[in-house]
C-alpha cells in the first residue's frame, strides 16, 4: 500500500506555507513563500488577496515534488490562516474590490472609540465573546463599506463578497464554494458565540448586509474537494491558526493550554463545551468545532507583537540582518541596562486592550548599547506572556504549572529562558514546531478518516526540548515591576479624533 | 610613525598568490614566485593553515586557500541562525530514529552544541545547548575535523583519552576523518562514553562549505547490530536530515 500524507496550508500574515504530514504527524516537506506588506499610511496594514492565492498555486506543486509524492497519495487537504484579516471580492470574477486589510490594522482607531459609545456596543461584546478593538473583523468591515462609494449597496444585492482569508481560500481552491469555519467566524464580532450562527443584531450594529457573509461549518469536516491547486484532493479542515496550534499541540482536554510563539503570540486555554467570560481581558473564543459535535471553547490572551518587533528591530533600526541573530547580539551583554521596550505598535491587546496606547523605549541612558534594545525587545515577549498568564490564572482560579510553547520563536533559547524565569514555571516545546500547520493537516487526517481519533493524534505528541525557570524572587518581583510601570508610559498617547 | 610588519605581507602575497593561481601550488613554486627562501615560506603557510586560511592536499603536499578565508565576510553563519534553519529537520529526525538530536559547530577547538531535541520517549531530559564537547570523540566532532568547519584543529599530542576506543593518536585520527569524508557520515563507538554510540552527517551552507554537524546519539546496542556496525536506516535518516538543512541553507548539493 502506498503511504498517504496530508497536507496543511498555513496563511501566515508575513508567508504562505505548504507542508507535508506523515503519518506520525511529523514534517515530510516545506515550501514557503513570503508576501508584500503594504503600509499605506502610519498604521495601516494591508496584502494583496490576489497574490496570496497565486503564491498557494505556486506552492503546491514544489511542495509535493520536494516529498516526492503525487496528489492521489494526499489524504486531505487542511487550512490554518492569519485571523480577523478581511477581504471584500466580486463574486463574478473573483477579483477582490481592494486589499486586504490585515489583523495588524488600526484603521478603525476612530471608529471603534466612536462605537464603544453607542448603545449596543455591550450587548455586542457580551454576545461576540470580544472587546470592541481595531483587531476583528466587524469594524474593519463597516470602515470599508463606509468608505467605498456604492459598496454597500452592492453588497445587498449580492454582487460582492467577504471573508476571513480561509474563506478566500477556500473560494479560491473550490472554485467559488463560499465558506467559512466556526473559529474564524467567531473573529469577527459577528457571530454569536452561544448559538454558533450570525447574530442579526451584531450585522445590524455594523451596518454588515448578511447578503456578503459566508456560510458558518464545523472546523473539522469535509468542506468540498478542490480543483484548483491540489485538484481532487478534499479539503478536510479550516481553523483559525491559533486554533490550529491548540489542535496540534492536542491540548484536546480542558484546562490544556499552548502559547504559540510568531508575528504576534497568543496563548489558548481550551475550557472545553463551556463558553468562559473573562473578567481580565481575555477573549472567549471557539477553539474548534468536529463536525456532529458540540464545540469545544478556549479563552485567549492575545498579544499583538513579539516576533514582529524583532523584524522591526533587523527591517526598519537594521541592527542585525537575520532574526535569529537577536540572540546573538542580546548575549553580548549580561542584562537590559535598565531598559525597557513596550512594542504597542497596533495599541496593546491582552489584557489591556488599548487602541489607543503606544510604543516606548524608556530607560535610555549612554550607557545602553544595541546589546541592551536587544535584550529589551525578547524581554518584551517574556513579560507580556507573564501579563497573560497572570490574567488567565486569575480568571480560571488555577495556576498554570508547565506551558506548551510552540511556533518559530522557539528557536531562540535565550528567549525561552527568559520566559520559563519571569512564569517561574517550566516551559515545554513538543516535538514539532509547526504546529500550526500540524494543527491543520491533524483536523484534515481526522475528517476523512486518516486518523482515527484525537487519542492516537495525542499518542504522536513528545517532548522535544525543556526550559527549567531559574531567576532570582527579587530581581523577577523588581523587573516586573518595572515593566509595568514602562506600559503605563504608553496609554492615551493617541488623542482621539473627530 | 610604527613599520609594517614584514611576515603579515609576505603571507598576505603568499595568499594572493594562491588565490590567482590555477589551483594547488607546490612550497618551491610559491618560494620562486615571491623570490622568498623556502624556510621562511613554509613558516608562514604553517602558519596560514593553521588558521585556516591555506589547506594542504595529503597526497600532493600541495597548497590551495582554505575554508575559512571563505567564511570571512559573506559566509559566516551565526549559531543562532544555524538552529533556527535546522530546527524543522532536527525534530523529525529525532522521530524517524527515536534518539536524541544534537547539531554541532566548532568552536575554539571543540564542539558547541547549538541544538537539542530529546530522545522522543518523554523520560527527563535536559537540554545541553551550550555544551562544549570533544572533537576527536564525538561523531559530531569528527564530521567538523574531517571537513575543518572553523579551521584550525587540536594540535597532535592534546587529544585526550575517555575510554579505550578513543582515537588519541594522530594517525589512526587521521584515516578515521579520510573515512568520515569518504562515506560522507561519521560513527563514534565508545569512543566518549561506555555504551554510547552516535551518528552524525555535515550541514553544508552557500558553496558547500561545511558549517555545522547533525547527529543522533544513544545506547550501541540500538544504534549498531552485533558487529558494532550502525544500522543503515539510521545512517540514511541521519544524513537526509543533513540534506534538508543544507537545501534550506543555499547549499547546491
Amino acid at each position: 500500500m502506498t503511504e498517504r500524507y496530508v497536507v496543511a496550508i498555513d496563511q501566515g500574515t508575513t508567508s504562505t506555507r505548504c507542508i507535508v504530514f506523515d503519518r506520525r504527524g511529523q514534517l515530510v516537506s516545506l515550501a514557503q513563500q513570503e508576501h508584500k506588506q503594504h503600509f499605506p499610511k502610519p498604521g495601516w496594514v494591508e496584502h494583496d488577496a490576489m497574490e496570496i492565492w497565486r503564491n498557494v498555486e505556486r506552492l503546491a506543486p514544489r511542495v509535493l515534488r520536494r516529498a516526492g509524492i503525487g496528489l492521489d497519495q494526499v489524504a486531505a487537504l487542511g487550512i490554518a490562516n492569519q485571523r480577523e484579516t478581511t477581504v471584500i471580492w466580486d463574486r463574478d470574477t473573483g477579483v477582490p474590490v481592494g486589499r486586504a486589510v490585515i489583523w495588524q490594522d488600526t484603521r478603525t482607531d476612530g471608529l471603534v472609540h466612536e462605537l464603544s459609545a453607542r448603545p449596543g456596543a455591550k450587548e455586542l461584546e457580551e454576545r461576540s465573546g470580544l472587546p470592541l478593538a481595531t483587531y476583528f473583523s466587524g469594524p474593519r468591515l463597516k470602515w470599508t463599506l463606509d468608505h467605498t462609494p456604492g459598496l454597500r449597496e452592492r453588497a445587498e444585492r449580492g454582487e460582492v463578497l467577504c471573508g476571513t482569508m480561509e474563506t478566500w481560500l477556500i473560494w479560491n481552491l473550490t472554485g467559488g464554494l463560499h465558506v467559512t469555519d466556526v473559529t474564524n467566524a467567531s473573529r469577527t464580532m459577528l457571530l454569536d458565540v452561544r448559538t454558533l450562527g450570525w447574530s442579526p443584531e451584531s450585522l445590524a450594529f455594523f451596518g454588515i448586509p448578511a447578503a456578503m457573509l459566508p456560510e458558518v461549518r464545523p472546523s473539522v469536516g469535509v468542506f468540498g474537494t478542490a480543483t484548483a491547486a491540489f485538484p481532487g484532493v478534499r479539503i478536510g479542515a479550516a481553523l483559525g491558526d491559533q486554533q490550529a496550534a491548540l489542535f496540534g499541540q492536542t491540548c484536546f482536554t480542558p484546562g490544556e493550554a499552548k502559547c504559540t510563539y510568531g508575528t504576534g503570540s497568543f496563548l489558548l486555554l481550551n475550557t472545553g463545551p463551556e463558553l468562559v467570560r473573562s473578567e481580565n481581558g481575555l477573549l472567549s473564543t471557539v477553539a474548534y468545532r468536529i463536525a456532529g459535535e458540540p464545540a469545544a471553547y478556549a479563552l485567549e490572551g492575545s498579544i499583538a507583537i513579539t516576533g514582529s518587533l524583532v523584524q522591526w528591530f533587523r527591517d526598519q533600526l537594521e541592527l542585525i540582518s537575520s532574526a535569529p541573530e537577536i540572540e546573538t547580539l542580546a548575549r553580548t551583554v549580561a542584562d537590559n541596562g535598565g531598559c525597557y521596550i513596550v512594542p504597542a505598535f497596533s495599541g496593546l491587546y491582552a489584557p489591556y486592550w488599548r487602541s489607543e496606547a503606544r510604543g516606548v523605549i524608556v530607560g535610555l541612558t549612554s550607557y545602553i548599547t544595541k546589546g541592551h534594545l536587544a535584550r529589551a525587545v525578547l524581554e518584551a515577549t517574556a513579560w507580556q506572556t507573564r501579563e497573560v498568564v497572570d490574567a488567565m490564572n486569575a480568571n480560571s482560579g488555577l495556576a498554570l504549572r508547565t506551558l506548551k510553547v510552540d511556533g518559530g520563536m522557539t528557536a531562540d533559547n535565550l528567549l525561552m529562558q527568559m520566559i520559563a524565569n519571569v512564569l517561574d514555571v517550566p516551559l515545554v516545546r513538543p516535538l514539532a514546531v509547526e504546529t500550526v500547520s500540524l494543527g491543520a493537516a491533524y483536523a484534515a487526517g481526522l475528517a476523512v478518516g486518516h486518523w482515527p481519533d484525537l487519542d492516537g493524534l495525542r499518542r504522536n505528541w513528545h517532548i522535544a526540548g525543556q526550559w527549567l525557570p531559574a531567576m532570582d524572587p527579587g530581581v523577577r518581583a523588581t523587573e516586573y515591576a518595572n515593566w509595568r510601570r514602562a506600559v503605563e508610559r504608553t496609554f492615551d498617547w493617541i488623542q482621539p479624533t473627530s | 610613525m610604527p613599520g609594517t610588519v614584514q611576515a603579515i605581507e609576505r603571507a598576505a602575497a603568499i595568499l594572493r598568490t594562491l588565490a590567482g593561481g590555477p589551483g594547488r601550488l607546490g612550497l618551491s613554486e610559491i618560494a620562486r614566485t615571491l623570490d622568498l627562501a623556502k624556510g621562511t615560506t613554509h613558516g608562514i603557510l604553517r602558519t596560514l593553515q593553521l588558521v585556516g586560511f591555506v589547506e594542504q592536499d595529503r597526497n600532493s603536499g600541495q597548497y590551495q586557500l582554505g575554508g575559512a578565508l571563505l567564511h570571512l565576510g559573506t559566509s559566516y553563519l551565526d549559531i543562532n541562525e544555524l538552529r533556527s534553519r535546522s530546527i524543522n529537520w532536527a525534530d523529525p529526525l529525532a522521530a524517524r530514529s527515536g534518539e536524541s538530536v544534537r547539531i554541532g559547530t566548532v568552536l575554539e577547538g571543540r564542539v558547541l552544541v547549538v541544538h537539542h531535541v530529546f530522545r522522543p520517549d518523554d523520560t527527563f531530559q535536559t537540554l545541553d545547548v551550550g555544551t562544549l564537547l570533544p572533537l576527536h570523540a564525538t561523531a559530531l566532532g569528527k564530521v567538523l575535523l574531517a571537513y575543518r568547519a572553523g579551521g584550525a584543529t587540536a594540535a597532535p599530542g592534546e587529544l585526550e583519552r575517555f575510554t579505550r576506543k578513543t582515537l588519541t593518536e594522530p594517525k589512526p585520527l587521521a584515516s578515521a576523518l579520510e573515512g568520515v569524508r569518504e562515506a560522507g557520515w561519521a560513527v563514534e563507538i565508545e569512543e566518549m562514553t561506555l555504551g554510547q554510540a552516535a551518528i552524525a552527517a555535515p550541514i553544508r551552507g552557500y558553496g558547500g562549505l561545511v558549517v555545522g554537524a547533525i547527529g543522533i546519539s544513544g545506547p550501541v546496542e540500538r544504534l549498531c547490530d552485533s558487529r558494532y556496525r550502525p544500522h543503515p536506516h539510521l545512517i540514511t535518516n541521519v544524513r537526509d536530515a543533513a540534506r534538508a538543512v543544507s537545501r534550506d541553507l543555499g547549499a547546491a548539493r
